[in-house]
């Protein structure tokens, strides 16, 4: 069993409402000096071989096909 | 011309978008679920309608864009067969790869529901012929994911080669969309999304008439 970690983040220059939000959020809270909060996705992922050379290549696919909208994500895989 | 809608779990404008098809072309569109892995070949129009497929899960449209229907949606489109995606729909065509660009969080993080005037920005394509070009129309928007994002090589491309078929007036953009798209058409012309909810005011008692031309543009029924 090999256990991975797949991160979704959005492309530099497509604007996060989402992540603006927040940033005013921590800003209320009397976070000083919050310059930047970009939103993203996790998805911890198992999958069943022992294979790490394959599972990365796998787990790209899975990000690149499903994952991520490559339109306006980017994406990193990590086999844990 | 004979229409499909097309039916996916989450979806809820299917029986307006029903309606709107049979009220207008005078028979009711043929449903096809999203199993199915073929579209029969007399289909000349097919209907993605609006609503929350698998719940927005992931991102909106994601999941509904990779179900089996889909493949068989690509693969007429690319015959030629006209193709509209209202909403949902159309953020299922963007994820499908239908269409370019994407549908991000609008800009006010909120769901708006309301009235907007769209302008036609291009009355030459299949669907807007019905409408002159410059024409304001009015039309109701419901949606929280609807703000137009695409790099600016492809914006610069669709703007250019005239894939904007309407544009929200600057004054009711109600999303945020990037240069105030409110719906575009493929390369070839026979693929169109948009956010605006034509399929609701299509008749007297929905105080307006304004989406009719689009249907009747679509199925044939004006000349072009």
């Amino acid at each position: 069993m090999i256990k991975a970690r797949v991160t979704v983040t959005l492309k530099t220059g497509v604007l996060d409402p989402q992540g603006k939000a927040i940033e005013h959020a921590l800003d209320g809270l009397g976070f000083a000096g919050v310059g930047q909060v970009r939103q993203g996705k996790v998805f911890d992922i198992a999958l069943d071989t022992t294979d790490r050379t394959r599972a990365e290549a796998e787990l790209k696919d899975m990000a690149a096909k499903l994952l991520a909208n490559t339109v306006i994500e980017d994406f990193s895989v990590e086999v844990l | 011309m004979k229409a499909a809608v097309i039916l996916l779990p989450g979806l809820n404008r299917d029986r307006d978008m029903i309606a709107a098809l049979t009220k207008i072309s005078g028979r009711a569109p043929q449903t096809v679920w999203q199993t199915e892995t073929a579209i029969d070949d007399d289909i000349d129009l097919i209907v993605i309608p609006g609503g929350f497929s698998y719940g927005d899960y992931l991102r909106c449209g994601a999941i509904a864009a990779r179900m089996p229907v889909m493949r068989a949606v690509k693969e007429k489109a690319e015959q030629g067969t006209r193709v509209i995606g209202v909403c949902n729909g159309f953020q299922i065509l963007l994820e499908a790869g239908l269409l370019p660009g994407a549908l991000m969080r609008n800009a006010s993080l909120k769901f708006v529901c309301r009235e907007v005037k769209l302008e036609v920005a291009n009355a030459s394509t299949a669907f807007t012929s019905g409408y002159t070009k410059g024409q304001i129309i009015r039309c109701p928007v419901a949606h929280h994911d609807g703000n137009y994002f695409a790099d600016p090589d492809t914006l610069a491309d669709i703007e250019a080669s005239g894939q904007v078929a309407f544009r929200y007036t600057a004054d009711t953009n109600p999303n945020g969309s990037m240069n105030n798209i409110a719906g575009i058409v493929n390369k070839s012309g026979n693929v169109l999304g948009m956010m605006p909810h034509p399929e609701n005011l299509i008749e007297p008692a929905h105080g307006g008439t304004d989406g009719r031309a689009l249907f009747e543009a679509a199925l044939g029924l004006v000349d072009a």
